[in-house]
């Protein structure tokens, strides 16, 4: 029977060919549309690392300005002092603790002809790998050890091992950057988390670093802040001075097995700040806060408030095109009273109409679905032109959106086939029939 | 009037239809009119001018990396080899680019004392040559003169003991008082240093665009004994794509311990930072575009299908004396009647998405007189739309009514 039903909705819909591609395309661009801000809004709430997404904790104190919050209404500073991220770090009362700051430095290629160029670097703690689960093509991370003795060893990207080595295994092998040797421990396979969540303060969407290093080497050679620095305290002369200072350029995560752990954390930073207070520092009233990832993410707004706004506008112009569709499907059914009446006094009954045009409403939807695909693939295609790199990684179709997609256009255009169709099947066929 | 009466008791007769594309053209006009808004604001942002000599300008990085790197005297060498090129107006050493996106911003108060307010304030730090190189003018006070610039340590945190701000910044420090009057007067940086406003500068913009006091700027007298910072280039007319390679070349062979990059000219700095707005102008007007085809298509679909399923009483209207013209009169009109419900409550819906839009996203409250253009401009995009259908329905001839279907 639905083979049947099949034949009759593609010969009713060839027969009308002009009322069925509109219909087509209106449901067709109505999808494009919202599978085009779908995506970007998708992709951009993403949770970058499902695994562990609620054990890592981003950690916030309140040091700032006794008269002024750091941002209204009361909200903490988004990063910490070097003084309490090192504090935090070496008291190890998290499973993970991971420090780390934003740097760059001059490298200077062996090769005779290659020119030195800037990197950047990112500063942390050996727990950097672990906590956030990043794959290693050679080597690993570095060790404990390596963190308290200031070693100088580091991490590089994939692309910087295929600049500086070619792709070869390049652990144990040096590099010269910011004036010193560095020793190669290990070299990360691709890995672009989006968005970058594990620094939100600068650009939520860059990739990671070229290069990691022991964040303690901030101290050692004296290295250069980059990213977000913020004072509301003069910090007092020389480099000591900046590292001593109330200015905030540190990041700082936690990784907590269990809620018993992250209430104990929260005891202990609370105890810490209380410490602090005896000692003339956090004049602010209590206000530490312990985020998850996905909580890091809304509290950053890292969905673009013009991603959400075109997301709204979309569903709208789908709403549009629906409303269309069931205009001209109406005209369509109430085209074929004649036909719907003549299949009716020779035995059909109400429901084998109504079916016979839900399978013809479903044929149209689901080709309008899969040319939405096309039109999203195109649309997407124009984010990137128009925002340049940063959309590269929020723009491209994984296949639960191309589900996604041909579900919705399914489901909107037997919504709006319900009703033509039960006005086809309301018609009662004798009248229909004598008036013919 | 007309035949009001009859077409609106047609209507009532087959509601289902005219509802749908009421609601079409409600909905429509709610996107459109939002959208038209929204490409006005961002039209409008893009606008404001940096005060600076935005096409002829250009800037480049140089980070010195060598132990023995001496910034000082590379400072100088760069500046007077950049200065002396043919074509270069001038050139400064700089520690931030307007409207780049990166800077330093500082506050700055009348009084001193923890507990006093301060404004922000984005700062350049400039010789001499500030003034020229970002083409403002001093329009009080004076101008800084070569025995004012200090050198400034990179460990070190102090001011020097006057500055130049803008107009703008005049204005939000004293409020109450005419800018000119600002000339002379001591502020105070980090609570309680003390600074004396040396001149005003007419315009000039900080690096955040989205920032509320893009307009505040103050420019300070001292070079930068930094390892990185950047050379901000002012060339004559028409030469700045000549000269831009020619510095980059000029910069990087002059002394190796050193790497630049970032070269980047101020129209490219413009496009990268309004890139975001520019690329939702373009957006909402392809959505525009599409929405208004897509409504109209829909209205010449229905039309349509209702004239040809009156084709027997429109022959017998005919047969009966109506001409040509009143044919095509009822469908315009009865048109007509579905766009006026249409508009109407699309003005409605259009000021509620509106005031969706100011509360969940803080955009600002519609200019009111978008609504009328829009309900016009919809009634038309219903006339044209109706009027193919309507011509082919005046067409039928009268002789069709006496032919049994």
């Amino acid at each position: 029977m639905f083979q049947y039903y099949l034949k009759l909705a593609l010969l009713s819909i060839k027969r009308n060919p002009i009322l069925s591609g509109l219909m087509v395309t209106a449901i067709a661009l109505g999808i494009g549309a919202c599978m085009t801000t779908i995506t970007v809004n998708y992709l951009m709430s993403a949770d970058p690392i499902p695994q562990k997404s609620d054990k890592l904790f981003y950690v916030q104190l309140d040091s700032w300005d006794p008269n002024d919050p750091f941002d209204e209404p009361n909200e903490p500073p988004d990063q910490l002092t070097w003084t309490d991220a090192t504090n935090l770090l070496k008291a190890k009362k998290a499973t993970r603790q991971v420090m780390m700051a934003q740097s760059v430095g001059a490298v200077e290629p062996e090769q005779q002809d290659a020119k030195p160029y800037m990197a950047s670097i990112r500063l942390t703690s050996k727990d950097f790998f672990g906590a956030f689960d990043t794959p290693f093509l050679y080597g690993g991370g570095w060790s404990d050890e390596a963190d308290v003795n200031r070693e100088f060893v580091t991490v590089i990207s994939r692309e910087t091992n295929d600049k500086l080595f070619g792709g070869q295994n390049s652990v144990g092998k040096t590099i010269r950057v910011l004036g010193n040797n560095f020793k190669v421990v290990g070299v990360l396979d691709n890995w672009v988390p989006v968005p970058r969540f594990y620094d939100l303060t600068t650009d939520q969407f860059a990739e990671p670093e070229e290069m990691f290093m022991p964040i303690m080497l901030k101290e050692e050679l004296e290295l250069p802040s980059s990213g977000n620095t913020n004072c509301w305290k003069r910090p007092d002369d020389g480099f000591k001075g900046f590292l001593n200072s109330e200015c905030v350029n540190f990041q700082m995560w936690v990784e907590l097995e269990s809620e018993q752990q992250k209430q104990a954390y929260k005891d202990y930073i609370d105890n810490y700040v209380k410490e602090q207070k005896t000692l003339g520092r956090f004049a602010r009233p209590l206000n530490n806060r312990l985020s998850d990832v996905n909580e890091w993410m809304e509290n950053q707004e890292v969905v673009a408030d013009d991603a959400q706004i075109m997301l709204w506008l979309s569903f709208m112009f789908l709403l549009v095109c629906l409303l269309n569709t069931i205009g001209l499907l109406l005209a369509k059914f109430t085209g074929k009273t004649g036909e719907i009446s003549l299949r009716r006094a020779v035995g059909a009954s109400r429901k084998d109409i109504f079916v016979q045009h839900l399978i013809e409403t479903a044929c149209i939807g689901l080709a309008g679905g899969i040319a939405g695909l096309g039109l999203a693939m195109l649309g997407l295609q124009g984010i990137k032109v128009l925002y340049g790199s940063f959309a590269d990684r929020v723009s491209s179709l994984d296949f639960n959106l191309v589900i996604i997609a041909l579900i919705l256009a399914l489901l909107s255009s037997i919504a709006a086939g319900l009703y033509p169709t039960w006005r086809a099947c309301a018609i009662a066929p004798a009248r229909a029939l004598k008036d013919q | 009037m007309f035949e009001t009466g009859p077409i609106l008791r047609a209507l009532m007769r087959n509601k289902v239809g005219a509802i749908l594309i009421a609601l079409q053209i409600a909905v429509t006009m709610t996107i459109i009119v939002n959208s038209i808004f929204i490409i006005m604001e961002r039209k409008e942002l893009m606008a404001r001018e940096s005060g600076m000599d935005e096409a002829n300008s250009f800037y480049i990085r140089s980070s010195g990396f060598a132990k023995d790197f001496n910034n000082q005297v590379t400072v100088q060498e760069d500046l007077a080899m950049i200065r002396g090129l043919p074509g270069v107006v001038d050139a400064i050493q700089v520690n931030a680019i307007p409207i780049s996106g990166g800077g330093w911003s500082m506050g700055l108060q009348t009084k001193p004392g923890d507990d006093q307010d301060g404004v922000g304030v984005a700062v350049y730090m400039v010789d001499e040559h500030g003034t020229n190189t970002f083409d403002v003018d001093v329009i009080a006070g004076q101008d800084f003169n070569a025995s004012d610039i200090i050198w400034r340590d990179g460990d070190r945190n102090d001011w020097p003991d006057q500055i130049l701000i803008t107009k703008a910044m005049a204005e939000d420090l004293y409020p109450d008082e005419d800018y000119r009057n600002a000339v002379g007067k001591t502020v105070y940086i980090n609570r309680n240093e003390p600074i004396i406003i040396k001149g005003i500068i007419d315009k000039l913009q900080a690096p955040w665009i989205g920032w509320n006091g893009l307009e505040r700027v103050m420019l300070v007298p001292q070079l930068m004994d930094f390892s990185a910072y950047r050379y901000l280039v002012r060339t004559e007319p028409g030469q700045r794509d000549i000269i831009m390679p020619k510095v980059e070349e000029m910069l990087a062979s002059s002394n190796k311990g050193r790497i630049v990059r970032e070269l980047r000219s101020m129209q490219e700095t413009r496009d990268r930072s309004y890139r975001r707005h520019s690329a939702m102008i373009n957006i909402l007007t392809t959505v525009m575009v599409i929405l208004t085809i897509v409504t109209a298509l829909g209205i010449v679909g229905l039309a349509s299908f209702s004239v040809n399923r009156r084709k027997k009483q429109i022959g017998t209207r005919r047969a009966l004396g109506a001409t040509q013209g009143a044919i095509l009169r009822y469908f315009m009109l009865e048109n007509f009647m579905i766009s006026t419900v249409g508009v109407m409550v699309g003005a409605a819906l259009t000021v509620g998405l509106n005031m969706w839009l100011m509360q969940a996203f803080e955009l600002s409250r519609i200019d009111w007189y978008l609504i009328p253009v829009g309900m016009v401009v919809l009634w038309l995009v219903g006339q044209i739309a109706v009027l193919g259908p309507a011509k082919r329905a005046a067409a039928i001839p009268p002789a069709i009514a006496t032919r049994n279907v």
